[in-house]
């Protein structure tokens, strides 16, 4: 199991979402990832993308103007 | 002064031909030597290919000698790298040889695995290749009506392709009079039609407009090739006639071996284009793991920052710029018009309504890239 940071800050394409997904896809079930994001949408889009397609959200909070959105790995 | 390239592709190219022009006289004096190293003496212009899928361009159109694009002051050799020592500044080549370096810039590249997705490779086309452009031409040539889906993998190069695909895929079947004869249904990976908001916003009425279905937040999980059907990692399914992928791309297997980054992409510095804890390698264009485009435009502006920074090294002992993530997408929206989208890490994109002259630049481009990729342009 382990832990990492994406930072999507600032960033139009591929974007914060886009970018989650190609490191959920490097990943291994049961990690931890926390995507850090400047894109207002992202406190809605990612959540929704995580419970599609079934993994766990394990927490949201914006700080300063950044969502930081940290997802487990179930699949 | 040994600058190593390693890559031939856009990024390297312009890179290597900006220095050696900003350090001609550093050069004609034995204080600086540039050396390029690549898998393949030619350069493809990999664009073209979606020219190629409609039968608008050939494929011999798509290739120059790599040797014939470089200044003739830069040694050339195809010898791909197999090793990486960092710590000693060399790299070890399939050949065997070693070249030491003082600076290297990374310019591998990256690669399609269709593979990585089970029944992808088998059951879908695909425009990423040449053999999967000419293929997927003939295709649509012998296609006779039916259910056309388009699926795209992550991550990918060029972004707008998918859209710029649609565009295409709606007139080629109109010109050949079927398209009341097909549907085409979009399948893109989050939660709108495209990953920039102002291009999902710009294109949805176009797509309306062309009688395009859509689905978004879907992944492509597998292709059941037996029963023509393709699925989504969120539980959903669509039938098809027809299947073409934009491919899920990995960085070149080299940089995985060399563990230089996960996924054969290279952790970088998003404004000097370093790579993290290594202030003498420079990454361009796809090699980076940047949260940017993967697109000759981004590799062109990249090099662009990177070559004037390493000059100014040599000149001057100090950078002079950052890369502030600009890129410049020609968007192709069908045979006979474009728009484009410009942004950087601060700035999106402002979408212009499509129009003929913007379509001609884009097909004059498409000569001028060689222009362009020597440093010229």
């Amino acid at each position: 199991m382990s832990e990492k940071l994406i930072d999507a800050r600032d960033t139009f394409c591929p974007g914060p979402l886009m970018e989650l997904i190609t490191h959920m896809k490097q990943a291994q079930v049961g990690d931890t990832l926390e995507l850090l994001s400047t894109d207002e949408g992202s406190g809605a889009d990612v959540p929704e993308w995580v419970h599609k397609v079934g993994h766990e959200l394990v927490s949201t909070e914006k700080v300063e103007g950044v969502w930081h959105i940290k997802i487990r790995k179930a699949k | 002064m040994r600058i190593l390239v390693v890559g031939g592709g856009t990024g390297g190219t312009i890179v290597a031909n900006n220095l050696a022009r900003r350090l001609a006289g550093e050069i004609r004096s034995g204080r600086v030597k540039i050396r390029m190293l690549s898998a393949s003496d030619k350069h493809m212009y990999q664009p073209g290919l979606l020219y190629v899928a409609f039968g608008q361009m050939m494929p011999d159109e798509l290739y120059r000698d790599q040797a014939s694009l470089l200044e003739s002051s830069i040694e050339f050799h195809v010898d791909p790298v197999e090793k990486f020592l960092l710590d000693q500044n060399k790299v070890v080549t399939r050949s065997g040889k070693t070249y030491e370096y003082d600076i290297l810039v990374m310019a591998t590249g990256s690669r399609i695995v269709p593979e990585s997705i089970p029944g992808l490779a088998e059951g879908a086309e695909t425009f990423y290749s040449e053999a999967g452009a000419v293929k997927l031409f003939k295709k649509l040539r012998e296609f006779e009506g039916g259910r056309i889906a388009l699926v795209v993998g992550v991550p990918h190069k060029c972004p707008i392709a998918p859209v710029e695909a649609i565009f295409s895929l709606h007139d080629y079947l109109k010109a050949r009079g079927i398209r009341d004869k097909c549907t085409i249904k979009y399948h893109y990976p989050i939660g709108r039609l495209h990953t920039i908001k102002e291009v999902a916003t710009w294109v949805k009425p176009h797509f309306e407009r062309m009688g395009i279905e859509h689905e978004t937040l879907f992944n492509i999980k597998e292709v059941d090739v037996e029963n023509k059907v393709v699925r989504s990692e969120e539980g959903t399914e669509s039938p098809y006639d027809l299947l073409i992928a934009i491919p899920p791309h990995r960085g070149m297997a080299v940089v995985e071996q060399n563990g230089m980054g996960e996924g054969g992409w290279i952790p970088t510095d998003r404004f000097r284009l370093t790579m993290n804890g290594h202030d003498n390698v420079y990454v361009v264009g796809d090699t980076t793991n940047l949260p940017v485009s993967k697109t000759g435009s981004a590799a062109h502006f990249e090099a662009e920052v990177i070559s004037d920074n390493i000059a100014s090294m040599i000149k001057i002992g100090a950078p002079v710029r950052d890369y502030d993530g600009k890129v410049y997408c020609f968007i192709e929206t069908g045979h006979d018009s474009a728009t484009y989208a410009m942004f950087n890490y601060q700035n999106p994109p402002d979408l212009k309504e499509p129009n003929k002259p913007m379509h001609w630049f884009k097909t004059s481009y498409n000569k001028m890239y060689w222009t362009s990729v020597r440093g010229l342009l």
